[in-house]
């Protein structure tokens, strides 16, 4: 019997025989499209550090890539990528994490990190809910659905976190969802070779909570949904607020190069070293 | 001070922020990072200035919990790492004092304190943290803090701060106040060559195993060698519950009880090493028990009280955590009386009666207006009343 080996095994820890990820979930997408990536642009592991908070989409890196795997706490790992990055200007650090994580008790960080453009790429894994700990509203959850939290319908309005990126000075910012692996990997790869801060958010599929509990179905429901609603950002910026109500906007929003911070400060640090001798 | 020399070897006259941040430097600290905050904001201010001189990075943060962040992953890429608040932001902090601990993180946390609860008063020294660095993140976890009382000290006790956090893998509170932050004394900084400066253990490039399974990179009591990210280790740091290669489990109880428990045996089983008091109580009845800032006013009514013939003595806890213990106990044996002078309502004291009480009297004193440090008489007044 011939046995037949993922190719993407070869970037995974050989001890790792299983993730904690449910059937249907989209973070094998995503895990592919980051990886894919990588091979595409032909990095070694050992050229990245990836880092992950806490969520289901925090589990895509860590334990799995065999790298350095930094796993931090709920909604901080921006903070440490931060650090991270400054002292090892010349590795990709890269987050991936969920729209919780980054969205709402992370926030700030991700603000700040836009406004540094500081050379971090983030895979921003967006559910559209809290999935690990069983279906409650995030700030990405749709207006109108049922979540174990708002039983009654959420009343808040919906988080759209690349316009906030863009807003906050992020030098790349894309949006794709899981129906788009291939134009999710494309702008993964742009956003590890952007010297800046980079922003993928990648719309997924969860059918055990989001499916279940906003009735929207299993993963092939959600996908075709995605499929059916999605519109490209150089279609929607001709169409009326209205016509947009419930549309995904997915492509490129944001391609600049500008300023960024490890690169500012390893010039910093070498004009004043160059002054003191 | 607008030298741009590395070591400020000579005899200054410095605040004791300053002076914390002259510590930071001659330690070898290449990140800082920090959030304004009164009144500790000299200690980053300086260092915002020299730092980047020398090759090390300042990052101002969006809060106090990006300051810690940032500084455990700036510590995991090899480099000594700082951050400097008062209460406030080490309440900010908890959460990732946790994750520094788990992980077995060196880590310098400078916390000049100020009066609480909450915001409290901002330029106004009282030891309000001694307990909550120590308590006050989930779990169980043993920490280290030094408390100086001098501007001196200020650059002392920060150089071992950072030695303690780098022989063993773990965060290290210098518990300052407003008082001893903001005082200006004579401070004289050594020669290089007289200067102890201890660096942490690493995993050796082209020597390891490029595998975490094949090593230990966690929990070992004699601290294990640490598998610095970028140098191709494949290293996985995790503040969940995890074995000694770092990989996640939370199934075998057995991990579980080592993911506790080594890291706390590891600080205690070196608890006489890192202990460091300052003991001035032989042959006294009555033992002035203190630290930081208020045990310059014990030393004073210690010597007023022996003027006036009473038999009084001190004990000063320069390192509060790991708890000096079994030192309490045996001045407790040596004494009648125990006096805890502490700037707050008791937050040592009852950990000091614990170990004192079987074997002689325990009594706190307050200053008369907490916030105001113990005037050396107000002091003597209160021996000379418990003593009648």
């Amino acid at each position: 019997m011939s046995v037949s080996i993922h190719p993407m095994r070869k970037y995974m820890r050989t001890h790792v025989t299983a993730t904690t990820t449910c059937p249907g979930c989209g973070n094998g997408i995503v895990t592919q499209a980051i990886l894919r990536a990588i091979e595409e642009l032909a990095l070694d592991m050992e050229d990245f550090v990836f880092v992950s908070g806490i969520g289901c989409s925090a589990w895509i890196p860590s334990p799995l890539f065999a790298a350095d795997t930094l796993h931090t706490t709920h909604g901080r790992p921006i903070a440490f990528a931060t650090g991270v990055k400054l002292c090892l200007p010349e590795k990709n650090v890269l987050v991936a994490s969920g729209d919780g994580d980054l969205t709402a008790i992370g926030g700030n960080h991700l603000i700040h990190a836009c406004r540094r453009n500081i050379d971090v790429t983030v895979v921003l894994v967006n559910n559209g809910i809290y999935g690990m700990t069983g279906g409650q509203t995030a700030p990405t959850t749709p207006r109108g659905v049922t979540t174990i939290t708002n039983p009654y319908g959420t009343l808040e309005h919906t988080f759209d976190i690349c316009a906030m990126a863009g807003a906050a000075g992020a030098s790349y910012v894309a949006r794709w969802t899981t129906y788009h692996p291939r134009q999710l990997r494309r702008s993964i790869r742009r956003g590890i070779q952007k010297k800046g801060f980079a922003l993928i958010e990648a719309v997924s599929q969860c059918p055990v909570q989001f499916g279940k509990v906003t009735k929207m179905g299993k993963a092939v429901d959600i996908l075709r949904h995605f499929k059916e609603n999605s519109i490209r950002v150089e279609k929607a910026r001709d169409q009326e607020m209205d016509v947009l109500e419930g549309k995904i906007v997915v492509g490129e929003f944001v391609d600049v190069d500008k300023a960024e911070l490890s690169a500012e400060w390893v010039r910093l640090n070498r004009q004043l070293t160059e002054d003191l001798s | 001070m607008n030298n741009k020399k590395r070591l400020m070897t000579g005899t200054h006259f410095l605040m004791g922020n300053f002076a914390c941040a002259e510590g930071t430097i001659a330690a070898g600290c290449g990140f800082v990072s920090g959030y304004p905050i009164t009144p500790a904001s000299e200690v980053v201010n300086r260092l915002a200035q020299r730092i980047p001189q020398l090759g090390g990075i300042f990052l101002q943060t969006e809060d106090e919990i990006s300051a810690i962040c940032s500084a455990i992953g700036a510590s995991w890429t090899g480099r000594k790492a700082m951050t400097a608040t008062s209460g406030p932001g080490i309440s900010l902090m908890q959460e990732n004092i946790g994750f520094a601990l788990a992980t077995e993180t060196p880590l310098v946390i400078v916390d000049v304190q100020r009066l609480g609860p909450s915001t409290g008063v901002p330029a106004i020294g009282v030891s309000g943290d001694m307990v909550q660095v120590a308590r006050g993140s989930h779990g169980d976890y043993q920490i280290i803090a030094l408390s100086p009382a001098s501007p001196q000290e200020m650059f002392d006790l920060t150089i071992r701060a950072f030695n303690l956090a780098e022989e063993y893998r773990v965060p290290v509170f210098l518990m300052a106040d407003a008082f001893v932050g903001h005082m200006r004394e004579q401070v004289i900084i050594p020669d290089e060559d007289q200067l102890e400066i201890v660096d942490r253990k690493t995993l050796k490039s082209g020597v390891d195993p490029r595998d975490p399974m094949k090593r230990q990179d966690f929990l070992d009591v004699d601290v294990a060698p640490m598998p610095i990210l970028g140098r191709g280790f494949r290293a996985h740091v995790t503040s969940s519950c995890h074995d000694e290669h770092g990989m996640r489990n939370l199934s075998d109880p057995e991990i579980m009880d080592r993911y506790v428990l080594n890291p706390i045996h590891k600080i205690l089983k070196k608890r006489h090493e890192i202990v460091q008091l300052e003991a001035d109580y032989s042959g006294a009845e009555i033992a002035l028990v203190s630290y930081g800032t208020v045990s310059r006013s014990a030393k004073a009514a210690a010597q007023l009280a022996r003027q006036e013939g009473l038999k009084v003595g001190t004990l000063r806890l320069v390192t509060c955590w790991p708890f000096p213990d079994a030192e309490i106990r045996q001045m407790a044996e040596s004494v009648e009386l125990v006096l805890v002078l502490e700037n707050n309502t008791g937050q040592i004291y009852p950990y000091i009666k614990s170990e004192a009480a079987h074997a002689c009297r325990v009594e706190f004193l307050g200053p008369k207006i907490l916030g105001q440090i113990h005037e050396p008489e107000y002091i003597v007044s209160h021996i000379k009343e418990m003593v009648r």
